[in-house]
């Protein structure tokens, strides 16, 4: 386990200087990405706000090489960049070893990147994807994703006097990519540090494709105060919002079961986009109802993959 | 050796393929061009190239891929057609942005809707402002030749090329081949070349950055400078390319257009039909000829304008529509290039054979007769549709 004094002692490959926002939980998850990843580490991200806020010309946040190319193909660019890169070390004219970490938001990587998300992980490229997820299109200005949760209001998905947010649950794209038969998937949190760098570092190891789904709160998105980015993604885990686990080779471990687990409501109502569900119960009723079923669900794979 | 052999246009292209011997190469299939990336597979699983082959879920994962690859420093190349190109459309700005030596073997192929599989060049010339070479093939001895000759241009250029041939009627036909021997190619070639390497960690860079009004116009100005600044450096590169291979290729081909009065400018394999044409009437005594477009872009205007400004009547033969009721791609291209002279003929566009529609030796007979009698009588349209059912 790498102590957070080890992590700061490197350096930041992904710089102070970035444009995010103040709180941005996107920002920390690529240091701390970077950071357990290391030098030897190339990135391509998808277009988006991790990508537009720290690649303004004529300056960058990265340290490390970085390649945009567009919006729903940073997972097929990665292959091609890791296909060039096994041509190249074949042929001598590499010789380090390089990790290729591709990323993208919600949108591209659970909605416009999908295919390409999918063909690259079939295909079995040593890549690791990460996902920062932070439930909507918040480069665009706060537009409902697939991944926006039930009942958030979001711009294209507005808490009218009629329709009251979100009508859908969410896609579930971490157990997409485990249907890949790819060798590690995984879910992080920002508040779980250590967990989230052991698990790019597993990541990386693993001899195929990899991907980490980590939840990436958004103060202007979800509407709270910056200084809450840390404690809401301890929330977001001791409410079963989102569930910190991996599948490791079709084995699941549920890295946190929070030992006091806490009300849906103390999640829910830091944030503007779910105040509308306060006179609303059943819209929350059946969020909660949903979230506690794929928690048990969790809990029954990991037994049942144990065995 | 140099051997003689008999291929289609898709065969000449993969052996092209083979002989490059791109680092990487990712495909998807699509008719008529699916042949080149399948036969190219086989090089690949029977150990003929050293090439990693990405059997992408799309094209638009296709090249996508190549622009991954190209960045890192490897030479890329891919094959596509059609809705295939225009899947791709998107990434290949991006690739002419950033400058990656890319080459796309691409066969020229109508676009939906309706759906349809034979040849037009309505694909290829929706991608014409992408900022890509585009080299035009009339038979398969060019597409192999040119297939060798974009390799080169891209790298030395940085510009990504598009090779295209007409679908199945050159795809799929069989004809002489001259193939050069491997070691000829390779030597030709030399090594790869792009113009930054993403992967290089000891000078770590950022590539495909967010440039916005104060720094995009500068970016884009400097992209077109050069592509202008490349026309001279292409037809060094193409004469380089003869000396060396025993060719006699131009960058748009003039034939018995010295004392033409009347001509027709085309692409592609309709170019072997009308020279066919314009020799028999040239037995039969009448001042005709021909240009044929072999680099559609850059388009070499002044070359173009040179050549036909002299004319009574030129005949401007379009294999696609730009529906925007002003007729086909090449004749708006053709008469800006003739705007520049003081004289130019009077000129007229015969849109012909889209959807693979035949174009015979009797109808461009009757393109010749036609700009004849428009140009000292144009009470019709200047755009006329050929080959369409009565």
């Amino acid at each position: 386990m790498a102590s957070i004094k080890e992590l700061a002692s490197k350096g930041n490959l992904f710089a102070p200087g970035h444009r995010a926002c103040a709180g941005c939980g996107g920002t920390i998850i690529l240091r701390l990405v970077a950071a357990a990843a290391g030098e030897n580490t190339v990135f391509i991200g998808a277009t988006g706000c991790m990508e537009v806020a720290s690649t303004i010309y004529p300056y960058s946040a990265w340290k490390v090489p970085f390649l945009h190319n567009a919006f729903e193909n940073s997972a097929a660019t990665a292959s091609g960049v890791e296909s060039a890169y096994r041509a190249l070390k074949k042929k001598g004219k590499i010789t380090k070893d390089i990790n290729i970490i591709a990323f993208g938001g919600d949108g591209g990587t659970y909605d416009i990147g999908l295919q390409s998300l999918s063909g690259a992980m079939e295909r079995g490229h040593k890549l690791l994807y990460i996902c920062y997820d932070n439930g909507a299109y918040m480069n665009t200005g706060i537009q409902r994703s697939s991944a926006t949760p039930f009942g958030a209001n979001t711009t294209t998905s507005p808490a009218g006097s009629v329709i009251k947010g979100k009508t859908q649950q969410r896609k579930d794209l971490s157990e997409i990519m485990v249907a890949h038969n790819i060798p590690y998937v995984a879910q992080a949190s920002l508040f779980y540090w250590n967990d989230l760098v052991e698990k790019v570092k597993k990541a990386l190891k693993v001899d195929g494709p990899s991907f980490i789904n980590i939840l990436s709160p958004c103060p202007l998105g979800w509407g709270y105060d910056p200084s809450e980015t840390i404690e809401l993604s301890e929330l977001a885990v001791a409410t079963h919002f989102w569930n910190v686990y991996e599948c490791e080779n079709g084995k699941y471990k549920v890295n946190i079961k929070p030992k006091k687990e806490k009300p849906l409501e103390d999640f829910l109502f830091k944030q503007q986009r779910f105040k509308h569900l306060k006179n609303n119960p059943e819209i929350l009723e059946q969020l909660r109802a949903f979230l506690k079923e794929k928690y048990e669900n969790l809990l029954k794979k990991e037994e049942i993959s144990a065995r | 050796m140099r051997k003689i052999v008999a291929k289609t246009g898709n065969e000449a292209m993969a052996e092209a393929m083979r002989q490059i011997n791109p680092d990487v190469v990712a495909a998807y299939p699509i008719t008529p061009a699916t042949e080149i990336v399948q036969i190219f597979s086989n090089f690949v699983n029977n150990g003929q190239v050293d090439t990693i082959f990405v059997p992408t879920e799309s094209e638009h994962s296709a090249i996508s891929a190549c622009v991954g690859a190209s960045a890192s420093g490897a030479r890329v190349m891919t094959g596509t057609s059609s809705q295939g190109l225009a899947l791709m459309h998107e990434i290949l700005f991006v690739a002419g942005g950033l400058r990656l030596p890319i080459v796309i073997c691409e066969v020229n192929r109508a676009l939906s809707s309706p759906i349809n599989i034979h040849c037009d060049h309505s694909d290829t010339m929706a991608s014409r402002d992408a900022g890509w070479i585009q080299i035009f093939s009339e038979n398969p001895q060019e597409a192999y030749d040119q297939t060798i000759l974009a390799m080169k241009l891209s790298e030395d250029l940085f510009l990504p090329s598009m090779v295209t041939t007409d679908g199945f009627i050159i795809s799929h036909a069989m004809q002489k081949l001259e193939m050069y021997d491997d070691k000829e190619v390779k030597d030709y070639l030399g090594e790869p070349k792009t113009p930054f390497n993403f992967l290089n960690l000891d000078d770590p860079i950022t590539v495909g950055p967010l440039a916005l009004q104060d720094y995009y116009m500068e970016i884009k100005v400097q992209q077109s400078k050069f592509i202008n600044e490349s026309k001279k450096k292409i037809i060094n590169i193409l004469q380089d390319f003869n000396k060396r291979m025993g060719r006699n290729y131009k960058v748009v081909e003039d034939y018995f257009m010295e004392d033409a009065e009347y001509a027709i400018v085309c692409l592609g394999s309709t170019a072997g039909t009308a020279r066919y044409v314009v020799e028999n009437l040239r037995k039969k005594g009448e001042k005709v000829g021909l240009l044929k477009i072999r680099f559609y872009r850059p388009f070499f205007d002044e070359q173009i304008m040179d050549i036909l400004k002299n004319l009574k009547g030129c005949a401007v033969l379009d294999r696609s529509d730009m529906f925007a009721s002003t007729g086909g791609h090449l004749f708006n291209d053709v008469k800006s290039a003739l705007y520049a002279s003081q004289k130019h003929p009077i000129i007229r566009d015969y849109i012909y054979g889209l959807g693979g529609r035949d174009i015979d030796i009797e109808d461009i007979e009757e393109v010749f007769k036609d700009i004849k009698e428009f140009s000292t009588n144009k009470n019709e349209e200047f755009v006329k549709y050929i080959t369409v059912r009565e």
